[in-house]
């Protein structure tokens, strides 16, 4: 009667938005950039298109090696998103990458989040490939 | 106090009785009932309305739609929408309005039926927002009640706080809320387990939903609205209760920053010029409304509004001093159940207006005996990362 129901994927971002266009670009090289001010040296996270911490705005984009700590987290074990619901249990949490820039990742690759991650620990980044681009997931060190 | 000035006053109010309108009511009819309501109980009518504060819900030229809808003619209008903590907002551009003179008689209005949509707030996903912060953060699934939660992980790891500190919130106000015949009656109609005084070990045994916060530290989604009227000095004079004046107002926001402390919020900012404003202190307060969306929410906002430093609000709570019935101990807390038992269809901040009021006027049913302030404070957005915060210090005539 129906066509087979797809299986829920993950909600993925818009690579027509502007100011993070570039980013999620460079992701499909499993590459995760970050912008800082040349003038005013601040680092400009999310990215966008021009310097928070100066008018004179020189941003020139980074790489990041890829190493942060969880700065908090939580463990999801709600959703009623058709995708989140069959992953839940999961950890959600902002990471600091050593460069600065603070981002909101899921901690994968461990089997029990609620006893197995934690704030301070040291992470460093899992690509999730999707067609277009590739999403910045974290894994403990 | 003599310094105080006092140029506005909320003269009238009004809340939706009703948290489930079984789809049978919208939320422009929820605003129109409870803006006549409060009108009546000032004594006023649609025809002394200068000035409209309605957040508008993110509809285009909200402005325009509700004069109409109301049949109103008003020369200020303000759409202002962050949020839970709009009215607070709303409150702080109302009295700045009518000391200018470009406003007499202010009417504030909300309505929803975040119930009677299943709206799913607090587990649903993070919407299609096309915002660059939205298009950077809506991978991971990180549920509004998940955002609360890093925030109180975060706050248990810096200062050691407990969950049992935590639930301190929510029994406080689930003891206000079986005191008031409207609070029970929403928890009733919202099919609630156990319609009851709760204890410190029925909230920490209760559901995880997003570690750390468990089910009973998570606000309902209910149907509702409400209405407030805030007038200028002369106005008040001649209306039908006592006025409630508006003695200090402050407005800040907060955002994801690398490095930033995720434990403070926007409230440290606006609280200060609030006080400032009003002449007063934390320690005056006799009623703290606090937007209690999440128990989490309460603790950093209790020490983001001075009652204790940061990071000492987890004992501070500690053995029920945020009851009614505790006056010696400082302010009670959302003696109306609060969000989390009592009334919350997504944003709040009208509720906090209200209830301080209810208390300034003596019409509480959980009375502080000789209420003189009240401190309503709102939160809008979400607490671990973009947010508003709107304080506003009341007093009584």
């Amino acid at each position: 009667m129906s066509e087979e129901k797809k299986a829920p994927t993950r909600p993925l971002p818009r690579l027509t938005e502007l100011d993070t266009a570039e980013f999620w670009r460079a992701t499909k090289g499993k590459e995760f950039r970050y912008q800082q001010c040349s003038n005013c040296q601040t680092i400009v996270w999310h990215p966008r298109a021009h310097c928070t911490g100066c008018v004179e705005s020189n941003l020139q984009w980074q790489t990041s090696a890829g190493q942060g700590v969880i700065y908090t987290y939580s463990i999801v074990r709600l959703s009623y998103h058709p995708f989140f619901r069959g992953m839940a249990p999961y950890a959600v949490a902002y990471v600091d990458l050593d460069e600065g820039p603070r981002f909101l990742t899921n901690v994968v690759g461990v089997e029990d989040p609620g006893t197995e991650v934690h704030i301070g620990q040291r992470v460093q980044l899992h690509w999730e490939e999707h067609e277009e681009l590739s999403i910045p997931l974290v894994t403990p060190v | 106090m003599a310094s105080q000035s006092r140029d506005a006053a909320i003269v009238g109010i009004h809340e939706y009785p009703s948290r489930d309108v079984d789809g049978k009511v919208n939320s422009l009819q929820i605003k129109a009932a409870s803006a006549a309501k409060a009108l009546a109980d000032a004594g006023l009518t649609w025809r002394d309305v200068d000035a409209i504060y309605d957040a508008g819900e993110g509809a285009p030229m909200s402005g325009l739609m509700i004069s109409e809808y109301f049949g109103i003619q008003p020369t200020v209008m303000d759409t202002t929408g962050v949020g839970g903590s709009s009215y607070e907002f709303h409150t702080a551009h109302a009295l700045r309005a009518i000391r200018q003179g470009k406003a007499k008689v202010a009417l504030l209005t909300y309505g929803s039926t975040a119930h009677s949509n299943a709206m799913a707030i607090g587990a649903g996903g993070r919407g299609g927002g096309v915002s660059p912060g939205d298009n950077m953060e809506t991978f991971a699934g990180q549920t509004l009640i998940a955002n609360y939660a890093m925030v109180a992980h975060r706050h248990m790891h810096e200062y050691g706080t407990t969950s049992e500190q935590l639930a301190e919130i929510s029994t406080a106000t689930r003891y206000h809320a079986m005191r008031n015949p409207e609070a029970v009656q929403a928890m009733t109609d919202l099919e609630f387990v156990g319609i009851q005084e709760t204890t410190i070990e029925d909230v920490v045994s209760s559901r995880m939903i997003a570690d750390p916060l468990h089910l009973l530290e998570c606000c309902m989604v209910s149907d509702g609205g409400g209405a407030v009227v805030i007038a200028s000095a002369e106005v008040a004079a001649n209306c039908k209760k006592p006025p409630v004046w508006i003695l200090g107002t402050g407005e800040a926001t907060k955002y994801p920053q690398n490095g930033a402390d995720i434990t403070t919020s926007a409230g440290a900012q606006s609280a200060p010029i609030a006080y400032a404003e009003a002449g007063v202190t934390a320690a005056d307060m006799d009623i703290a409304m606090i937007y209690d969306s999440f128990s989490i929410t309460v603790l950093t906002l209790l020490e983001d509004l001075g009652f204790c430093a940061k990071g000492e609000g987890g004992a501070w709570v500690e053995g029920g001093r945020l009851r009614f019935d505790r006056p010696e101990d400082g302010p009670a807390l959302n003696t109306d159940g609060g969000g989390l038992s009592s009334n919350h269809p997504g944003m709040r901040g009208i509720f906090l207006l209200l209830e301080a009021t209810r208390q300034l006027r003596g019409e509480s049913t959980s009375q502080v005996a000789d209420a003189e302030l009240a401190i309503a404070h709102g939160n809008g957005g979400m607490l671990g990362g973009r947010h508003s915060a709107g304080t506003v210090i009341l007093g009584r005539n």
